[in-house]
């Protein structure tokens, strides 16, 4: 068996170009802020939701509402998994209802999260539409589900693994992919 | 992935300090769960869960049920008045029928030591100890620690005082595990004749008059008097009790420190404490109520996910980590 093998996808300096491109494609889908709020999926997902804001003030003047939301208990595979120890929290900014939401998370992959997302959104309100941002897509997906928004796409099997880093969780910006990790 | 807790909840005594942190962990975003407009997760969709009292309760039942409900889990209430409990049927019998219907949990509050341990060595269900005679009463001490982390910040090195009928009370004794276990000081306080001999080698503290607990507690947690103790002898008389050991507003002018007052419930208002002192400023009796909910969601979420033949059986392709 072969060794694991890293290579890094996104820089520091290449996320932060991404981070702006998604921020520009984010304005255009919502026609600009006014109904716009963003939502990370816990917990890489919040802290990109946060650039992103951040990134749409610097170019609008308004910081747009943000909300985190954490999907772990409508996962289909608690039975199959177990749960998850710990639980990160939910917090969204009032009723949703009317609104254009964004979910933006770091990876998108089989689409489960999503899923999941998208059903408890739906105990929130009734956005007027739910859009999906994501930093990488790494194919392989198992629902018919397709991002909006995507900073970076990159082709992955089954056994990679697509880690992100950002500075405020990790210490530093930076996407790498690990061919072969798991089996 | 290995069960987080094993396949029952019987009591503190078992749980490692790290388990007992995890519950509490799990605890906090459930809070939030119950502040939404729909207060429903779908975390134990499909799940049956029996909730079996064999024991006169409304606020565990309920809050039981409540939980349960905010999992999506479906829950059936067995009361033994009017069931086949009531024709001589065994527990166990009970049980194995319940399970036939292919159920997946079962919350037992029974009046015998032993009850919910005896059950969850019989059943492949998960069993939850909602009280067992004197035993245990394990997510009543789950609540109350949660509680006294919310109001203080911690529990490591917290002064807690257990006050009243510590004999009979399986509220003290999971109290007392727990809140050693997680490295509060712990005393008790009550009637020579409620006081079990040698509760000391529990690591507790036996103070003999509630001034003395007053004056060292950082926290008193007022156990409920039961009435038919005053029947059976154990104290002279309800009154005699209340002026011995009753907290009153009085006694609690003379806390030399802010002093925070839980009470499990129901309380006896003017036996074991003042009605003044149960709805004032000191008391966090209903932030107990509100984290009791929370509290068993965690409970029953950890153990719902946690059998580890279905861990293992998963040990397939896995899931993204990121995903």
């Amino acid at each position: 068996m072969s060794r694991p093998e890293r290579t890094t996808i996104l820089d520091a300096r290449a996320l932060s170009r991404a981070l702006q491109h998604m921020a520009v494609a984010v304005l255009e889908l919502a026609h600009g802020t006014d109904d716009l709020v963003l939502i990370g999926i816990q917990r890489r997902g919040v802290e990109l939701a946060e650039r992103i804001a951040r990134l749409i003030e610097k170019e609008k003047g308004v910081l747009v509402p943000r909300g985190a939301l954490d999907i772990t208990l409508y996962r289909d595979d608690l039975q199959t998994v177990g749960p998850k120890p710990v639980i990160g929290e939910t917090r969204l900014p009032g009723d949703l209802t009317g609104k254009h939401a964004v979910i933006v998370d770091d990876v998108l992959y089989t689409g489960r999260t999503v899923r999941a997302a998208l059903d408890e959104l739906a105990d929130f309100g009734r956005p007027k539409r739910i859009s999906l941002c994501v930093l990488v897509d790494r194919g392989g997906r198992e629902l018919p589900i397709q991002a909006d928004v995507v900073g970076k796409t990159v082709k992955t099997g089954p056994g990679d693994v697509v880690e992100v880093q950002v500075a405020e969780l990790d210490g530093r910006d930076q996407v790498d992919v690990v061919r072969g990790s798991r089996q | 992935m290995t069960a987080v807790l094993g396949k029952d909840l019987i009591g503190l005594e078992r749980l490692s300090p790290d388990q007992i942190r995890l519950i509490l962990d799990t605890a906090e975003p459930f809070k939030e769960v119950s502040e939404r407009l729909i207060k429903k997760v779908p975390a134990l969709r499909g799940k049956t869960i029996v909730n079996l009292f064999f024991e006169a309760s409304t606020r565990t039942r309920i809050s039981f049920e409540f939980a349960e409900k905010r999992l999506s889990a479906d829950t059936v209430n067995v009361a033994t008045t009017g069931s086949a409990v009531q024709k001589g049927e065994t527990l166990v019998d009970t049980a194995k029928n319940l399970e036939a219907m292919r159920i997946d949990m079962v919350v037992i509050r029974h009046a015998s030591s032993g009850a919910a341990q005896f059950l969850g060595d019989r059943i492949r269900s998960n069993v939850v100890n909602a009280g067992d005679g004197k035993h245990e009463h394990p997510t009543q001490a789950l609540l109350d620690l949660l509680t006294i982390r919310d109001k203080l910040g911690r529990i490591e090195g917290v002064k807690v005082c257990l006050v009243g009928d510590i004999l009979h009370s399986r509220v003290a004794r999971s109290n007392i595990w727990g809140l050693t276990k997680l490295g509060a000081q712990v005393a008790v306080c009550g009637p020579h004749s409620l006081m079990p001999r040698g509760i000391e080698e529990l690591g507790v503290t036996v103070l003999r008059r509630v001034e003395e607990a007053i004056e060292w507690a950082d926290v008193l947690n007022v156990l409920r008097l039961q009435l038919e103790r005053m029947e059976a002898g154990f104290i002279p008389s309800l009154r005699e009790y209340y002026r011995v050991f009753g907290v009153t507003v009085e006694r609690l002018a003379k806390a030399p420190r802010a002093l925070t007052v839980m009470h499990p419930g129901p309380m006896n208002r003017g036996v074991e404490i003042d009605s003044r002192v149960a709805d004032g400023p000191h008391s966090v009796i209903l932030d107990q109520v509100t984290n009791g909910v929370a509290v068993r969601m965690a409970v029953l979420y950890l153990l719902a996910g946690g059998k580890p033949e279905l861990a293992d059986a998963a040990k397939g392709p896995a899931v993204g980590g990121t995903d």
